[in-house]
């Protein structure tokens, strides 16, 4: 006689912690065979709100960090997933990705973390400057991250878009609320278990499970997100994410839709640079 | 040796001392008498020509200094803007987007050099047509905006350095609206970096200071720039919403207050048009005890009185370190004293005419709030001239945070003065607000001038000094003063696309 | 022992009277220079400047011949028609003193002043310096410029630096003191403000502080008048104590002198637009300030040979 396995709750990581909705509410979701695979908390404006609320307070530390340390947290995020590299590729196979193709998103997925670890103590040097300009001041161009950034995943690929969307952000000191895929949230679950074990303080990521129709206007709407990077947005989510965007000057980057999250061309220091504000100082040079 | 304190307990008894700010040596009126070449009516500037709107309709340009009407303008209805657009995209089409990078450069290079051989002239025009001092227009506007040209010039040839690891092109068309108070500079600022980028231009001005931009027109002319390049269209904020909404453009930018920039970002919600947006401020100017007071009193005085305080970036919210805030007071009491406020023409007049009367209206509205909230008020008592549209330097002392004078941007000469004990409390101050543009912080110490540049949520920061301006230096806000950058190798990324 | 080096006692200095920025110090005054002064406001300013001069010879080639040229040119610049005032004082070497006070008479409106104390550089005992003073005042100098030990300064001995002061001020008498910082040797804006309120505080009302001996690079400009104007505007607030200013040097062009004027007006307001309160120390100005009155009188721009001559110096 088999054993009877343990099944894992599934709940999304939001402030360091692993929580249900404050609503209580879940909602199944079936593997490929289509059966019960699990509960999925559904998330509310209220656990985005708390979401953001986490992320606010993680903000500043996390800015505060240097730029070698935050470098090694994301490679250590890489680290984690590789180590689990076979049950993240393993969990989108029962839910129904094709091997293959899977076993790439997760390979990619763990170089695109690599790929932007390896910017934090660079985009500095390229995008910020020294201006010269005609009197005797010295000026300096720095950047600094925005402060709390909504970001919306496409629905499928349920983990890749995820974490290129997520890995940018964070790299320069951002803190961010995330929605997770609608359809294929649990990868998105098991990558807050990663982050959970990866030395990333508790509220730098935060990621919802939910539905897009009940999170997206509130993401829209939210003053406190400073700005919100979203791919596989439909037009009228797109829509409204700009009208919501409108009340508070939020900064919105939308992905090209025909992006391609597997090449290498999707990962680049202009998404690091969406999430960034330029800072300008000016100083007398006297004695 | 006793300190200054201790002098103070052993002063003989005598009234306290004062300074006489008085007549004893009053100077001439000293009128710029350059001939700004105005014109009576000014039409559109399309495809390279002066047009007359469809309508037939023009509407006037007065001299806020005295209420006397300056030229017409014409009225850009609709099927206008439909022109210029249907112009720059030709332009667009046919030369400019074709046109080598030297090419265009050798174009901005040769519009700096003529504004620079008019300089004078536009500066007389622009004080005529705003009201700022002349001495303002001739000594920062024209010439700031001349070296725009010049600098985003050299730019045009050599964009394959401006976004490291990638290939940029044009957007297309773009569409620019700009506001009442640095008219020409504010032109210079958005159609430099668009034409050295490769774009064309649809750019409306403000209705109220429309005339050096249709100046400007003639030297666009005059250097050959090819036509519907760049298009002027007049008018008011039906124009300016034609402008920004039209299908054509590729991307808008707006600089103006935040509540217009909210309802242009609301009107272009379903479209996907790139935008960048420089709107309202609310700056707090920041004195440490350390600090050199009697320049940063000059810096509290040039970041709220430049211009009238019609600039976004303007220190409007003086913070001081309660152990000199008294002395800070005395100091700007006195130096807003010998402020000369006057018609704008005179070479000395310090302070000029505020742009319209609607905005003194608002001006006013605003000093009003401030009294009945219960600040304490200052005006120094100048003379104003009985005409035109006047407003005398205002100080705002024992304002607390939840005064509207304090929250609100007043786009005037008010200065609104709170205190702070620490750090903690200056930054914390600081950035409670919605908005980001800019922030000042004066103090004799090195670490903590970088510790406030860190923690002040603004773009722009000047330390030790306040309200300088220069063509490679990026400006812009954080929050809701808008986003974008004007300047600097990041304002060129705001006018291209990642290919 | 940190406490007692120079540079702490340099530190608790600045603290104390507070620091300059250099380059918001310059941007300042660069506004001075863009007033514009016309017509009567600008005979009017021409006049108020002739009256502050010092008229200036301080060379080894003096003879007393050159000083009572010099006094007559103080006495009546130019032809009485022009309505130029009389300078404030002729400044000399004390050598010099009697010679200038025979020339000038004693019932004169033009004062005599004398550098003593080892002019320029100070570099002398100072019993000898306050020897100089006494026989200056004793051959009858209304007014005294004296050279402050910047050697005492730049150590840090401040007490010292006062020390030397007070005793010229006792040595003086009834004459008024004018206390050359010598701000080039200085050489920073803190330093010159720090100097001018150690000074401030051991002279009397109606002595004056002044920037230089003349005889080295760099002498008056508008920058370090500012900061030193301010600092008597900082302490006249504070004590009630009005001390006097003379930027000395550098200063050769009428247009000059009315920016450093519109200093004065912006900064000190009216009561200081006295020659009992600021003065020129100067040659050369005096005779362009005389073209310019005349130019405006007359409308036409003047040639230099139809002034008689004054000091070459300064």
């Amino acid at each position: 006689m088999s054993r009877l396995p343990i099944t894992k709750t599934p709940k999304p990581y939001v402030g360091g912690a692993f929580i249900r909705s404050e609503s209580g509410r879940t909602f199944p979701i079936k593997d490929e065979a289509g059966n019960f695979f699990a509960n999925i908390p559904q998330c509310t404006r209220k656990d985005l709100r708390n979401a953001v609320e986490a992320a606010a307070k993680a903000g500043p530390g996390w800015a505060k960090r240097t730029a070698y340390n935050r470098g090694q947290i994301l490679y250590r995020l890489g680290e984690m997933l590789e180590a689990r590299r076979k049950e993240m590729i393993d969990v989108h196979v029962t839910l129904g990705g094709p091997k293959a193709l899977v076993t790439k998103a997760v390979d990619t997925a763990v170089d695109r973390l690599i790929y932007y670890a390896g910017w934090a103590d660079k985009y500095e040097q390229l995008l910020g400057n020294v201006n010269p300009v005609a009197a005797p001041y010295f000026n300096f161009t720095v950047t600094e991250p925005m402060g709390v950034v909504g970001l919306i995943a496409p629905d499928r690929p349920p983990l890749l878009p995820l974490i290129s969307l997520i890995a940018p952000a964070i790299v320069s000191g951002n803190t961010v609320v995330a929605l997770a895929s609608e359809s294929v949230p649990y990868p998105a679950i098991l990558f807050g278990e990663m982050l959970a074990t990866s030395d990333l303080p508790g509220g730098v990521v935060n990621i919802l499970t939910g539905f897009r129709k009940e999170l997206v206007p509130t993401f829209a709407t939210h003053t406190h997100l400073r700005a919100i990077s979203a791919a596989g947005v439909s037009a009228e989510e797109r829509r409204a994410l700009r009208l919501g965007a409108a009340e508070s000057v939020k900064r919105v980057r939308f992905a090209d839709s025909e992006t391609n999250w597997l090449a290498e061309s999707s990962q680049n220091l202009d998404a690091i640079r969406d999430t960034l504000e330029f800072k300008t100082t000016w100083h007398p040079i006297g004695a | 040796m006793p300190t200054l304190a201790e002098k103070k307990t052993t002063r003989p008894s005598r009234p306290a001392p004062e300074l006489i700010f008085g007549d004893l040596w009053e100077f001439d009126p000293a009128p710029e008498t350059a001939d700004p070449k105005l014109k009576p009516r000014y039409d559109l500037f399309i495809d390279g020509k002066f047009v007359a709107p469809k309508s037939g309709k023009y509407f006037d340009s007065i001299n806020p200094a005295n209420e006397q009407k300056l030229a017409e303008i014409a009225l850009a209805g609709r099927d206008d803007v439909d022109a210029a657009y249907a112009a720059a995209q030709r332009a667009f089409e046919t030369t400019w987007g074709k046109l080598p990078g030297r090419e265009r450069a050798k174009y901005l290079y040769r519009i700096a050099r003529l504004l620079q051989d008019r300089a004078r002239e536009f500066a007389v025009a622009e004080t005529l047509d705003g009201g700022k001092p002349i001495k303002e227009s001739r000594d920062f506007d024209v010439p700031m905006a001349a070296a725009h040209f010049f600098y985003h010039a050299g730019w045009a040839d050599k964009l394959e350095y401006v976004a490291p690891g990638r290939r940029i092109a044009p957007l297309g068309v773009v569409g620019q609206v700009i506001p009442w108070n640095f008219p020409l500079l504010m032109l210079a600022w958005k159609i430099a970096p668009a034409l050295a980028m490769g774009n064309c231009v649809v750019l409306k001005p403000a209705e109220t200071t429309s005339i050096t931009c249709l100046k400007l027109a003639e030297i666009l002319r005059d250097a050959g720039l090819p036509p519907g390049v760049v298009n002027f269209v007049t008018g008011a904020g039906e124009t300016g919403a034609a402008v920004m909404s039209h299908p054509i453009a590729a991307k808008v930018a707006f600089t103006g207050s935040t509540e217009v920039g909210k309802i242009i970002m609301r009107s272009l919600a379903g479209t996907e048009k790139k935008m960048t947006m420089e709107l309202g401020g609310k700056a707090a100017n920041i004195v440490f005890d350390d600090a050199p007071i009697d320049q940063a009193v000059e810096g509290i005085i040039n970041g709220i009185f430049f211009n009238q305080g019609h600039v976004c970036c303007a220190g409007s919210r003086l913070l001081v370190h309660e152990p000199v805030a008294e002395q800070v007071l005395a100091k700007l009491k006195n130096r807003i004293k010998v402020l000369r406020v006057g018609d704008p023409i005179d070479k000395n007049t310090d302070v000029g005419a505020i742009n319209s009367r609607e905005q003194l209206n608002k001006i006013t509205a605003m000093v009003a709030s401030g009294v009945k909230e219960g600040a304490e008020l200052f005006q120094p008592a100048c003379k104003l001239p009985s005409k035109g549209f006047y407003f005398r330097p205002t100080i705002f002392s024992g304002v607390s945070m939840s005064h509207r004078i304090a929250r609100e941007e007043i786009f005037g000469p008010v200065l609104s003065i709170l205190t702070f004990r620490t750090v903690d409390e200056a930054i914390e101050k600081a950035n409670n607000t919605a908005y980001g543009l800019s922030a000042g912080v004066w103090t004799d110490k090195g670490s903590r001038i970088l510790k406030m540049s860190t923690e002040l949520k603004a773009g722009v920061v000047w330390a030790n000094t306040y309200n300088k301006f220069d063509p490679t230096s990026p400006f812009g806000g954080y929050k809701e003063s808008g986003f974008g950058r004007e300047g600097g190798r990041q304002g060129l990324l705001d006018y291209c696309k990642l290919v | 022992m940190l406490a007692k080096t120079p540079h702490a006692a340099l530190v608790r200095l600045f603290d104390e009277v507070g620091t300059v920025d250099a380059v918001g110090v310059e941007e300042r005054v660069a506004k001075y220079t863009t007033r514009s002064i016309k017509k009567a406001s600008k005979v009017k300013g021409l006049k108020l400047a002739t009256s502050m001069v010092d008229l200036t010879t301080l060379e080894g080639k003096d003879t007393p011949g050159k000083v009572a040229s010099l006094c007559q040119k103080a006495l009546q610049p130019h032809d009485a028609d022009l309505g130029a005032p009389q300078v404030a004082a002729v400044c000399v070497y004390p050598s010099m003193v009697r010679h200038a006070r025979k020339a000038l008479g004693s019932d004169t409106g033009v004062r005599i002043a004398s550098v003593a104390t080892a002019f320029p550089s100070g570099q002398a005992p100072l019993r000898t310096r306050l020897a100089e003073v006494k026989a200056a005042v004793a051959d009858g100098a209304d007014e005294i410029d004296m050279v402050i030990n910047r050697g005492a300064f730049l150590a840090g001995e401040f007490g010292l630096m006062q020390d030397e002061i007070s005793a010229v001020v006792e040595a003086c008498g009834d004459a008024a003191l004018k206390v050359i910082l010598e701000v080039s040797e200085l050489e920073t804006y803190d330093s010159i403000r720090a100097a001018s309120f150690l000074a401030m505080r051991v002279i009397r009302e109606g002595d004056f502080i002044k920037t230089s001996t003349g005889k080295t690079s760099l002498n008056a400009t508008l920058g370090n008048n500012q900061v030193m104007i301010e600092a008597i505007r900082d302490f006249y607030l504070d004590t009630g104590i009005a001390i006097g200013m003379k930027p000395a040097g550098g200063i050769r062009t009428a247009k000059q002198s009315l920016q450093f004027l519109i200093a004065v007006k912006e900064t000190l307001g009216d009561a200081w637009l006295t020659n009992e309160r600021y003065r020129f120390g100067a040659s050369s100005l005096l005779n362009d300030l005389l073209r310019q009155l005349e130019k405006e009188k007359t409308g036409a721009y003047q040639a230099p040979y139809y002034f008689s001559e004054a000091a070459e110096s300064y």
